[in-house]
């Protein structure tokens, strides 16, 4: 398992991922075996699966016209599922907007994430996850409210509880991503900053976003111990995400990881990267699909595989249509909600606004 | 009653709440030791430790985007921008993020902070030091904005504000943070924030201003007192939510309004208050409302600032040429 010497031997600056299978699914090391039983092993295939079959739908629902603006989570779940299932109920979960196995793994309900992108705060109530923050448009924003989550955690000497706070290679040019690591050293915060390096921001290449030799050394200067992870290996990514964890809860601060992966699908439903990015490379990526390695595992390991993939995927639309079209029955967004979240206690001024604009209505009619 | 200045009357209501609430937390750039540039926050952290009271990393924006992570979980943060002019940087945070939380989760995570900030000009400050940003936030959705202008407000609004649900932008005139002494009780009061004050009442003319304008306006009543002239003096306390009722009712009254701010001109409270007036009192108008503010220029450094800060004499001439209108 992955503990100390590990990281040491794994120092960003020797610019090695740490990786546990190659893109066949096998073990680079024969000897290694993974820290998780066949049933949890199974259990990460199926929700791989399962979040890239409801991605591939919202895509799908978006081209239809039936939802706006949306962005693919495609080649990036292995973080995703890795992290779900090392984050605990009492974690917080800070995302940026590419993160959908790890808000399923939360509580978040498809039908609330339907609801969000097809324009709709109610979309962010998240009634069923604790401590799950709404998505975080504006890059790396977020990152500074999960040091500040991590303060109160230390404040309220809350025991087994951390932040996994989301960002992308881009987001670390942001003068918040600095800002986060550094407040987040100097006062301990127990936060897991995962960056999901896709190699793109929209159509910006990395080496056009930094100099760096990768994005885990910049964790160095301020003293955070960081690791690069191969994204696309779900062994490597728990592995690493689970000692992260142990080490921020355990009182010793936070931990960056740089999860190198690639964006296989567009930035957003609006976005066209045959624009900027060729074939050759999509292919060259495409052999390091995450699923596919973790399927080579299975297979590999002699596990049983799942016996009707076919069958599950028929399943697993059957539920993406019901959430997708329970989100389309969503009620009406009542003009009420327009201003009812602004301030506790609506102030005068904005019922005076709101008055005028029904005595307008009133009269329209 | 003790007497005070502001710096004082808001250490006083910091010292209270802080006491009382052990979910509050005092943090910005020199807070803890030193007590803050201006000594508000002087003698805190030795009083209730240095978890509660600190010094932070110098960088506005992690400064205020913590205080968020802190407040949604349930935490009380009260965060000092050192400067008007430093609060620049924490804009993204504050526009983006404190303003929106309780809308964008439907009222799920609320983020109950303060953001003190010492702003305003006339102390003879390097550049970025004498800056009136209160525009910028009054326009922001979702934030509330008030400035007191006495020793006694500054206490009474500050407990408010600590103890509303809400985000707060506490605007602190530093002009006179230590030129105004006042009886001060010693337990906790409150002033309801969005209330605007009527300090004197007159009969021809209101004028409404805040902060450090005030006491500005005052020496200007006092010089065409002489000439027989009486002033309503509004003083507005609060940038957003807007007492709309206050000065309605003043300008009803008087038939004519001037609007005295050291901010730029240009889409800042003085337009927002005449568009009111003009909305609720039009009809009672016996003049133009007016308004004296800052230029819609850079405000010079102190050699330059004595054409740009507005003094008693312009402001008791605008009121001499608005009631012989």
């Amino acid at each position: 398992m992955f503990d100390y010497k590990t990281l040491d031997k794994y120092n960003p600056l020797l610019n090695k991922a740490y990786q546990l299978i190659d893109d066949a699914g096998k073990p680079l090391d024969a000897k290694w075996k993974p820290g998780l039983d066949k049933a949890q092993i199974l259990k990460a295939y199926k929700d791989l699966l399962f979040e890239r079959t409801a991605d591939l739908m919202a895509v799908s629902y978006q081209r239809q016209g039936r939802m706006f603006t949306y962005p693919p989570n495609l080649g990036q779940e292995a973080i995703h599922i890795a992290a779900g299932m090392v984050t605990k109920e009492q974690d917080w979960l800070v995302p940026a907007f590419r993160e959908l196995g790890a808000w399923l793994a939360k509580g978040v309900s498809l039908r609330e994430i339907f609801l969000y992108f097809k324009g709709h705060e109610d979309g962010s109530r998240f009634q069923k996850a604790n401590r799950m923050l709404p998505v975080s448009v504006p890059i790396a924003s977020q990152l500074v409210h999960a040091a500040g989550l991590g303060y109160a955690i230390n404040y309220h000497k809350e025991k087994d509880a951390a932040v996994f706070a989301y960002v992308g290679d881009g987001g670390t040019s942001e003068g918040d991503f600095h800002e986060a690591l550094n407040f987040a050293a100097v006062w301990n915060s127990p936060v897991i900053f995962v960056v999901q390096n896709n190699q793109f921001a929209i159509s910006v290449p990395l080496k056009m976003q930094t100099k760096s030799l990768n994005i885990a050394v910049k964790g160095i200067a301020y003293n955070v111990p960081s690791l690069l992870v191969d994204g696309n290996d779900f062994f490597a990514m728990h592995e690493a995400l689970a000692f992260a964890r142990q080490h921020a809860v355990s009182g010793k601060g936070p931990f960056l990881i740089e999860a190198r992966t690639y964006r296989a699908g567009a930035h957003t439903t609006s976005d066209d990267p045959t624009k900027y990015r060729s074939k050759e490379e999509e292919e060259i990526w495409a052999e390091k699909d995450p699923l596919k390695r973790l399927k080579g595992y299975i297979k590999h390991a002699k596990l049983d595989a799942l016996k009707d993939e076919e069958k599950l995927i028929a399943e697993f639309k059957k539920h993406i249509d019901s959430e997708f079209e329970a989100a389309e029955k969503h009620p009406e967004y009542p003009l009420e909600d327009v201003f009812a979240y602004m301030y506790k206690e609506l102030p005068d001024e904005l019922k005076r606004q709101k008055n005028n604009y029904e005595n307008y209505l009133r009269g329209a009619k | 009653m003790k007497v005070m200045n502001l710096v004082q009357a808001i250490n006083d209501a910091l010292d209270i709440k802080l006491k009382d609430d052990k979910s509050i937390v005092i943090y910005g750039e020199d807070v803890g030791v030193e007590g803050g540039v201006f000594r508000v926050t002087e003698g805190l952290q030795v009083k209730h430790g240095a978890n509660r009271v600190f010094d932070s990393p110098l960088a506005e924006s992690g400064i205020a985007g913590t205080a968020l992570g802190m407040a949604i979980s349930g935490m009380k943060p009260i965060i000092e921008m050192q400067f008007d002019g430093f609060s620049y940087p924490a804009f993204n945070q504050i526009f983006s993020h404190i303003s929106r939380f309780r809308n964008r989760t439907r009222g799920k995570y609320t983020v109950p902070m303060v953001i003190r900030i010492p702003y305003g000009g006339g102390i003879n400050a390097l550049e970025h030091h004498s800056e009136s940003p209160e525009a910028y936030f009054g326009h922001t959705p979702g934030l509330k904005v008030v400035i007191p202008s006495t020793p006694y407000d500054a206490k009474g609004m500050l407990i408010s504000a600590i103890e509303d649900p809400d985000p707060v932008i506490f605007l602190e005139p530093k002009r006179i943070y230590r030129a105004i002494k006042q009886e001060v009780p010693e337990e906790a009061y409150r002033i309801p924030l969005g209330k605007a004050k009527v300090i004197q009442p007159g009969e021809q003319i209101s004028v409404i201003a805040y902060g450090a304008m005030i006491r500005e306006v005052q020496k200007a009543i006092a010089l065409v007192k002489a000439k027989g002239i009486s002033v309503e003096l509004i003083d507005l306390r609060s940038i957003w939510p807007i007492d709309r009722e206050t000065i309605s009712k003043s300008v009803r009254k008087t038939g004519r309004a001037l609007v005295v701010t050291e901010a730029p001109q240009s889409y800042g409270p003085a337009a927002e208050l005449i568009s009111i007036i003009n909305e609720e009192a039009f009809l009672s108008l016996e003049a133009p409302p007016s308004r004296l503010t800052g230029f819609d220029t850079v405000i010079p450094l102190p050699l330059g600032e004595k054409h740009y800060m507005i003094s008693p004499e312009r402001i008791a001439a605008e009121i001499e040429r608005l009631i012989s209108y």
